[in-house]
């Protein structure tokens, strides 16, 4: 690992300006950024620690009745929040799906954000990336591409977003609130990420020394809480990225659909939210043949971008199991095998 | 410029100096502090055999920098034991066979210790097994070591109904 200058803000403004010089990165948890530091992925010469800053660690309501999550509150205890998880069962349900009990209990809210991609060749410095060393090349495009995007991916990149969490966030409009130089902003989850186009290695909106301190929820996203599932195939039941998944929020009324939300993760360089597909599910019945017209709208532009032909066709039908577990209602409790095609929730088939 | 921090390790005060900031906890505990049952599988967040209670939380040591943690209460697997009686876990791997080469041991006694503090698997079969994912066993005595936390678990469960009744 390169060497780097510690520095330990104290306020947000100390934060903001530590960050804006060239070379700076915030370590939170480091559950990404070491990992990357150690394969000299990332070589940052100065860490801003931003876990000790007062303030962003907290779970508060909005007057719009959404709410607020700080910045540092760890993936784990936000999933565990009794309110939250009851609000947001499928933001939950998506948190409780990624890596593994030690490393949500140690991540924090804006590192999942901005993890950066799992491409293997991004992680591996001997391989062209444009992503890790602009004009480079991309090894991955007639490398091992089997898991890369479908959607939204160019020549230059076709790395995905691994987040779970960022799922059913964009799905449900988040809000991401930044701190820069220029003051606060706030920017919407879903504009947060650019796609690759020709310049893969500009991944946020976010400028240097911009910091994330908070992620609302708007008041209507709670809306969904009776009928919102997140389901994940990985390549093993736990403690896997995502191969393909997607979030599915129903808000029925007299048995019809009065609004959808859908996005998919795993598929492109961003958590994909599905607008067609939404609009064709709403007012619509909620059954088998309208969640099949709106997988395929969702997938609508879909192609691959190597040995990946497959997940287009997993992702249709990943969108469809997700409706329908979504429309026969939020468990109680989410399951003991969160987000799994394989849980043995009653009614879920598993070759659907 | 900070170099140095304090950590509370299993119950003693230590005050470590930290000229390079580059350092693990996993790193520290090993080579600084002499407490090698924390293991060093892959260093990179994905075997658990590092793991350890940080303010009572289990975490990985190998992805969690030192000089970022000043003032944490740390516990590692040898803060268990109180002189030879064997914590209820650590009886209980044995009991049920929870290992073989015993290698990712101390982070799956670590990670089970946390996953009772969280207290959301309670007696599952099912949810301890997705609980304790995030450790991997080369040997896989995953059997063992499900049958040995649920044990643990159900001892818990049985005392707290007792003390109830
Ligand atoms: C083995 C393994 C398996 C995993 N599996 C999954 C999975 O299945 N699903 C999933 O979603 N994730 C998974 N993850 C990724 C994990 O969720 C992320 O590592 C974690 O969320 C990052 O959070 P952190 O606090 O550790 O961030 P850090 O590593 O500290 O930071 C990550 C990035 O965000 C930046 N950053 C952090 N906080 C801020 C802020 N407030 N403002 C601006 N920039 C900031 C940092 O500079 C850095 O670039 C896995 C990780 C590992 C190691
Ligand atoms: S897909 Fe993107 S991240 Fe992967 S090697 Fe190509 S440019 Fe790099
Ligand atoms: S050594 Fe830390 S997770 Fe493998
Ligand atoms: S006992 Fe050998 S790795 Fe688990």
């Amino acid at each position: 690992m390169k060497s780097f200058d510690y520095v330990r803000p104290a306020s947000i403004p100390e934060a903001v300006s530590a960050a804006s010089a060239p070379g700076a990165a915030y370590l939170a948890a480091g559950t990404n950024l070491l990992d990357l530091m150690k394969g000299g992925v990332s070589r940052p010469d100065r860490l801003v620690d931003v876990t000790h800053l007062p303030g962003l660690d907290r779970i508060e309501p909005l007057a719009d009745g959404g709410v607020r999550i700080g910045a540092l509150v760890r993936n784990a205890d936000l999933a565990h929040d009794a309110s939250f998880a009851k609000a947001y069962p499928a933001v939950a349900e998506a948190l409780l799906s990624g890596a593994s009990a030690q490393l949500r209990n140690a991540a924090t809210v804006g590192g999942n954000l901005l993890q950066r991609t799992r491409c293997a060749y991004f992680y591996d410095v001997a391989s062209a990336c444009n992503r890790r060393v602009p004009g480079s090349g991309c090894d991955a495009r007639q490398g091992e591409n089997r898991l890369h995007a479908v959607l939204g991916w160019s020549d230059a990149c076709i790395a995905t977003h691994p987040s779970d969490f960022c799922v059913p966030l964009v799905a449900l409009d988040a809000v991401v609130e930044i701190e820069g130089k220029g003051g606060r902003r706030n920017v919407k989850l879903e504009d947060l990420y650019r796609l690759p186009a020709d310049a893969p290695e500009w991944e946020t909106v976010l400028e240097p020394g911009d910091l994330i301190v908070a992620l609302k929820l708007p008041g209507d996203a709670s809306d969904f809480a009776a009928h919102a599932r997140y389901l994940k195939v990985r390549e093993r039941t736990s403690y896997a990225f995502a191969i393909v998944s997607a979030a599915a929020c129903l808000r029925l009324e007299r048995g019809s659909i009065a609004e959808a939300r859908i996005a998919l993760g795993g598929v492109a360089a961003k958590p994909w939210r599905a607008h067609e597909a939404e609009k064709v599910l709403a007012g619509g019945a909620p059954n088998g043949e309208t969640f099949r017209r709106a997988a395929e709208a969702a997938l609508a532009g879909a192609k691959p971008s190597g040995d990946n032909q497959f997940k287009i066709e997993l992702a249709r039908r990943i969108v469809v199991r997700a409706l329908s577990l979504a429309a026969s209602g939020t468990p109680e409790r989410i399951p003991a095998l969160p987000a799994s095609p394989f849980s043995s929730v009653p009614g879920a088939l598993h070759d659907a | 410029m900070i170099n140095s921090i304090s950590l509370t390790v299993n119950g003693v005060r230590r005050d470590i100096a930290l000229p390079d900031p580059r350092v693990t906890l996993l790193d520290l505990l090993r080579e600084q502090l002499d407490l090698t049952g924390t293991k060093k599988g892959c260093d990179r967040g994905q075997c658990g055999a590092c793991t350890i209670l940080v303010n009572g939380r289990r975490i990985n040591s190998c992805l969690a920098l030192a000089i970022s943690h000043n003032g944490a209460d740390i516990t590692t697997i040898e803060g268990l034991a109180q002189g030879e009686k064997l914590h209820p876990l650590q009886a209980a791997f044995i009991e049920h066979d929870g290992f073989q080469c015993g290698f990712c041991t101390p982070g799956q006694i670590m990670s089970a210790l946390g996953l009772i503090n969280e207290g959301q698997a309670g007696c599952d079969p099912e949810r301890i097994r997705e609980g304790m994912s995030g450790n991997l066993c080369r040997c896989s005595a995953y059997a063992g070591i499900t049958e040995a936390v649920l044990d643990v678990q159900r001892t818990l469960a049985a005392e707290k109904e007792r003390r109830v009744a």
